[in-house]
């Protein structure tokens, strides 16, 4: 399907770069190299998508700011279906593909659940589930693929838990959400990953109404579905939402976050040897930037002609931010390219910005915050199993990390 | 120094909260940020002015009065 507005069909596309380009197989954790020239030339480069699409690359952490922040762009699905990836047709709007005001309306059924109160009051239970998948880890090894013993299990079992999924169900919902997220999936692959997701979901919704529990799908059936505000389906979708972006991101975040910290013992020990939790969270924004795991298709199309760091885009263009780029922009983070734990990272757009800003992100960092520490904290000798060039990055995911981190103590 | 917030622009992302939580909080039901301290002390500027410079939503002003 396409509008008049879709300007992003490939046509001569054929020389234009890919985007987000090769990393470096020396530099794992640095954005693609090519992306360094992109920040320093003048305008914004053109550049083909991993779904074929052409778009406008904004590298520069500037640019993504205004950008993101500025209503002219637009993050809807129907309006452009050059933004849907995960669509299925009879399935409602999921509220990041959406513009204010109806993204508002959703949203703010949903932020009352990760407000910095509600989260921190969160943070016991989240320490003792780190404790239990840690303990379980030991019991598991040495070796062990730290992926499937921690980082995944940690933050799959917390978003089930707020969510009132069954954590049963977990390897159902981790093989679809990683269908979901994987580059070359076929749109065939695509709808039917996201129509059982959807389908699922939207009987436990019904499930909830008849038997609730103390969780989010069950507080959503009674506050806002019997007062006519959302229906089985938007709640569905937006578990669906939750469920997906809540454990993939974490869950990469803490085993990308424990390889860079075992690559760099030194800001390790920062971490190990502190009871200060000011230095724990500044340690975890830093390494939200450096990380910046979010490393493709985050994407808008441009309502009307607009002008973005002094370059023209035209009304229907389609434009993808460079979370890593931006982070790693020198004129805002001195020495960019280095993991430094002691900076202040906190102006960083790991998160993203503008409306669309991570609604889990208080969620993320609580998880980050008690993972990490807890982890360099009770295996001291914890060390890579493999060399680190025998490691499987996740190139060919939306969301960067390893497919398995195989450690030893 | 006088806090403004234009509440309708809050996408209660709680970065001000983090950056200053002795002059931001959230609302229970929707998470919309509530200003606790329109006219904070000197030293509690700094929190606001990064609360300012974080908020996604541009949706925090420090005015001279």
């Amino acid at each position: 399907m396409s509008t008049a507005t879709d300007q992003t069909q490939p046509n001569d596309g054929t020389s234009l770069p890919d985007y987000p380009g090769t990393r470096s197989p020396r530099c794992p954790f640095d954005p693609p190299p090519v992306q360094a020239g992109w920040r320093r030339a003048d305008g914004l480069p053109r550049v083909r998508l991993s779904n074929g699409r052409i778009a406008w690359a904004v590298p520069r952490y500037d640019d993504v700011k205004q950008v993101l922040g500025d209503p002219r762009l637009s993050a809807d699905g129907h309006r452009f279906p050059q933004l849907m990836e995960t669509q299925q047709h009879g399935q409602p709007q999921a509220f990041p593909r959406m513009d204010d005001p109806e993204h508002s309306r959703i949203r703010r059924t949903l932020t009352g659940e990760f407000t910095v109160k509600r989260v921190e009051a969160m943070r016991p239970h989240v320490r003792s589930l780190v404790d239990r998948f840690l303990e379980e880890t030991i019991a598991a090894g040495p070796p062990v693929d730290l992926v499937r013993t921690y980082a995944l299990p940690i933050p799959s079992l917390v978003i089930s838990l707020l969510l009132g999924v069954p954590y049963d169900d977990h390897a159902f919902f981790q093989t679809r959400s990683a269908t979901l997220m994987r580059k070359g999936t076929s749109q065939e692959e695509r709808k039917a990953a996201s129509g059982e997701l959807f389908g699922y979901l939207l009987d436990l919704v019904k499930r909830k109404e008849r038997e609730p529990g103390d969780d989010l799908i069950s507080r959503l059936i009674a506050e806002r579905v019997v007062a006519g505000e959302l229906t089985h389906r938007d709640v569905a979708m937006s578990s669906m939402v939750i469920l997906h972006a809540g454990h993939e991101t974490t869950a990469n975040m803490i085993a990308l976050g424990t390889l860079a910290l075992l690559e760099n013992p030194r800001q390790a020990d920062r971490i190990r040897d502190t009871d200060d939790p000011k230095v724990v969270a500044a340690a975890v924004e830093e390494l939200l930037r450096y990380l910046s795991i979010a490393q493709d298709m985050l994407v808008r199309v441009a309502t009307e002609d607009i002008v973005i760091g002094g370059h023209p885009v035209r009304e229907g263009e389609m434009l993808v931010f460079g979370v890593p780029s931006a982070n790693r922009d020198n004129s805002v983070f001195d020495m960019a390219d280095v993991l430094d734990l002691d900076r202040d990272a906190r102006g960083h757009v790991a998160f993203g910005y503008g409306v669309h800003q991570c609604l889990g992100q208080s969620l993320a960092r609580v998880e980050l915050q008690e993972a990490l520490p807890a982890l360099l904290r009770r295996l001291p000798d914890l060390r890579l199993a493999v060399p680190l060039e025998e490691l499987s990055f996740r190139h060919d995911m939306v969301v960067y990390g390893v497919h398995e981190l195989p450690v030893a103590w | 120094m006088r806090v403004e917030l234009d509440e309708p622009k809050c996408v209660a992302a709680g970065q001000c909260v983090m950056a200053a939580p002795d002059v931001f909080d959230q609302r229970d039901e929707d998470g919309v940020a509530v200003v606790l301290e329109e006219h904070p002390v000197a030293e509690l500027l700094d929190g606001v002015r990064e609360a300012v410079a974080v908020c996604p939503a541009a949706a925090i002003r420090l005015a001279e009065r």
